[in-house]
């Protein structure tokens, strides 16, 4: 099972990427291609850049506008780079009932951040998602493909404290 | 002959240390030269007691948890196999009251077998549905969902048969099989936790459906937030067109039918049939105007079966023991079993598979055993974020479909999430707003502009801002939302933030602790 939580990559290699993503999607794909075309630059480069919607509109023969419009429609799919890591908190019924605004609200304290921003070392980023199905035991959050349950405000630190010393979170 | 030791691989087991547990167990084996195997089966939605381990015993699995993984080593301590003796057992599982008092259909082999092995699924009389359905005319298959009274459980319970009907007469083709594994709803897991443990009754679903239909292809839309799920799946549509249980040859029939995974990208609307259509389409995920019905003019408006992951599961349990069987259980227009799942602040969460018409009582006092903190339960809400918040006086109403419309609220998806009387219900119902207005698709002004409205007006009327005046206001907006929206989540929306005025009234006025 793939655990990395990282999220960034080198800039000169995602021209590189997104061309080798397209080639896999075969000659003019069709629109239906575009959610897991999408999901592979995500995945593999960390963001949708300007630069990737104009080849992808233009390998797909789509109009920029609508391959923009996609992409903002999605909270997956996100236009500029996130921090290193991106720290997900559920903040649905299920875990608000089990005390997920207080994580919530230890979380923004701790790394001084709100939703949607990143520590000024860039390395973590908390975003607020509604459910993973893990809601007999929540709170519940997500760090890169893990994800973790009964997560308590100290648990919480042990699990974003090595992302933060800049290690590779497990 | 060599044992095999259990422990689940599914995503809850899985976020309270199950990965770590099966290697600690791994190690123990090999450091012991012990003669047995870990087994990664899924789980049996016993989620309080997860990563619950299970060991086969002459007299049946006995388990032990929860199993942290420091304490694996201690479990197997000096390379012996534990025994029902053992401080952290829970004796038989099969014999633990949560499970011994549920009615097992769907998830009868969820958590008992590997999910991977083709081999324990046809043990359990996994593909018998399949190879009845190969032997019937489409028609008689849509007959038997028909008589089975099969409703949808993706919570809108439509009757699937009638659905099937229209796509089976509709002349174009192809058609099309789109499983909705979108399972947005707070609160739900049951097909997360199918997928996870029994993977393959949801392909034979589909593979049946198609069959009814004639359809050869079908899409499994599935959450990107259960990335445990993809990875099963994806595993198990392999294994499966490998035995022949998927592709061009159906088990030798020359009927054809495979599979697609393909994954949602984190919007809630996109759940709602047309709105996930449009999504595979590679589009924005926006609501169509029905008609067109999807099973008329669905997926590239060709003639579409959309149902629920449950919905396709049930299929096999019709089609292998027939549908008088299935219309045994439940009560009146709710028949079959109904996957409950507790949630929330409860003591012990999970899985309850029973006939409709058990109530909240005693699915949240005797399987639950009451909140989690210990504290008395205030509210349970049942059937996601646009289900309502109950109180005590109708804790016993039967969950079934009709019996919960006439209480003003519905059983969706049967998720059923508890609070205990520390949650503010204002701030509930300030919740149930800001979702619609994060989620909207955007279409309809009532819900893209009056749930913006209505997260101000709730915040008001709970600062004390004007009061009366704003609670007219949010009577108006809760109307405009029902009367003026085009699907369900601008349209039910006011069902949580009604329950809450007409259940918790009190706790919509600013508290004496004073609010921000
Ligand atoms: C806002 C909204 C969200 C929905 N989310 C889901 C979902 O996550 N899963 C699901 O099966 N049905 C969901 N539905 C219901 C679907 O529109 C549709 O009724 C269902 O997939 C049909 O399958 P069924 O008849 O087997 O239930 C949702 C509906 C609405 C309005
Ligand atoms: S009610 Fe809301 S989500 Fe549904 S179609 Fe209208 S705007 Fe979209
Ligand atoms: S509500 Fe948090 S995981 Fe489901």
């Amino acid at each position: 099972m793939d655990d990395r939580s990282e999220t960034q990559l080198q800039p000169d290699l995602e021209p590189n990427l997104v061309e080798a993503i397209l080639r896999e999607a075969g000659p003019s794909p069709t629109q239906d291609a575009l959610l897991p075309i999408l999901h592979a630059v995500q995945g593999q480069v960390g963001h949708i850049s300007k630069e990737t919607i104009r080849s992808i509109a233009d390998a797909m023969n789509l109009s920029r506008a609508e391959v923009q419009g996609v992409v903002s429609f999605y909270d997956d799919f996100r236009e500029a780079p996130s921090a290193k890591h991106v720290v997900q908190l559920c903040m649905a019924e299920a875990c608000q009932a089990v005390g997920c605004r207080a994580l919530a609200a230890h979380a923004k304290s701790q790394l001084g951040v709100d939703f949607g921003e990143a520590t000024p070392d860039g390395a973590v980023e908390i975003k607020a998602v509604y459910c993973f199905g893990n809601c007999a035991t929540g709170p519940t959050i997500r760090i890169g493909n893990r994800v973790h349950g009964r997560v308590s405000p100290e648990r919480f630190d042990a699990l974003v404290a090595p992302l933060r010393s800049g290690g590779r979170s497990a | 002959m060599t044992q095999s030791i259990f422990v689940p691989n599914d995503t809850t087991a899985w976020s309270l240390g199950a990965d770590e547990v099966a290697e600690a167990v791994t190690a123990m084996i090999a450091e012991h030269g012990m003669d047995a195997v870990v087994v990664r089966n899924g789980s049996r939605g016993l989620y309080w007691l997860e990563p619950l381990v299970e060991i086969e015993s002459p007299l049946g699995r006995i388990g032990f948890g929860p199993i942290a993984p420091h304490q694996v080593a201690d479990l197997f301590a000096g390379g012996a196999m534990p025994t029902a003796a053992h401080p952290l057992s829970i004796g038989l599982v099969e014999e633990l009251p949560f499970l011994k008092a549920q009615r097992r259909l769907t998830f009868a082999r969820a958590g008992v077998i590997n999910p991977m092995s083709l081999t324990d699924y046809r043990a359990m009389e996994g593909g018998v549905a399949l190879a009845n359905a190969l032997a019937m005319e489409p028609q008689q298959i849509v007959n038997a969902m028909k008589s089975a009274g099969v409703r949808g459980r993706g919570g809108a319970a439509f009757p699937a048969g009638i659905k099937w009907q229209t796509v089976l007469d509709a002349p174009a083709h192809p058609k099309y099989i789109v499983c909705n594994a979108d399972e947005g709803d707070s609160g739900t897991f049951a097909d997360r936790l199918l997928m996870e443990a029994d993977p393959f009754q949801l392909i034979e679903g589909m593979a049946i459906a198609g069959l009814a239909v004639g359809a050869e292809l079908g899409i499994i839309y599935l959450r990107s937030e259960y990335p445990r799920t993809e990875a099963v799946m994806t595993e198990a549509l392999a294994l499966a067109r490998n035995a022949g249980m998927l592709g061009p040859d159906l088990l030798g029939s020359g009927r054809a039918f495979d599979i697609a995974l393909r994954m949602g990208a984190g919007a809630y609307i996109c759940g709602e049939e047309t709105s996930l259509l449009e999504s595979l389409e590679g589009k924005r995920g926006q609501v169509r105007p029905k008609p067109p019905l999807p099973a008329l003019e669905g997926l590239f408006g060709k003639p579409t079966v959309v149902n629920n992951v449950l919905t396709l599961a049930a299929a096999t349990t019709v089609l292998a023991k027939g549908a008088e069987y299935y219309a045994t259980f439940g009560e009146e227009r709710s028949r079959g079993t109904m996957p409950f799942q507790l949630g929330g602040n409860v003591a012990q969460g999970g899985l309850v598979e029973l006939p409709f018409g058990v109530t909240l009582n005693q699915l949240v006092h005797d399987f639950g055993k009451g909140s989690r903190s210990g504290r008395p339960v205030k509210a349970i809400q049942v059937g996601g974020p646009l289900g309502a918040y109950l109180p005590a006086q109708h804790w016993d109403t039967p969950l079934a479909y009709e019996a919960f419309a006439a209480v003003g609220a519905m059983l969706g998806h049967g998720g059923v999430v508890v609070f205990d009387d520390t949650a503010d219900m204002g701030e509930q119902a300030e919740f149930a707003m800001a979702f619609c207005a994060h989620e909207s698709c955007g279409k309809c002004t009532p819900c893209r502009i009056g749930s913006v409205r209505g997260v101000e007006v709730i915040h008001r009327i709970r600062t004390g801002v004007d009061p009366e005046a704003n609670l007219a206001v949010l009577h108006d907006l809760c109307e405009a939302l029902e009367l003026g929206s085009l699907c369900a989540l601008g349209g039910l929306t006011p069902m949580p933030v009604r329950s809450v005025l007409n259940h918790f009234a009190d706790e919509m006025r600013p508290s004496e602790k004073g609010m921000s």
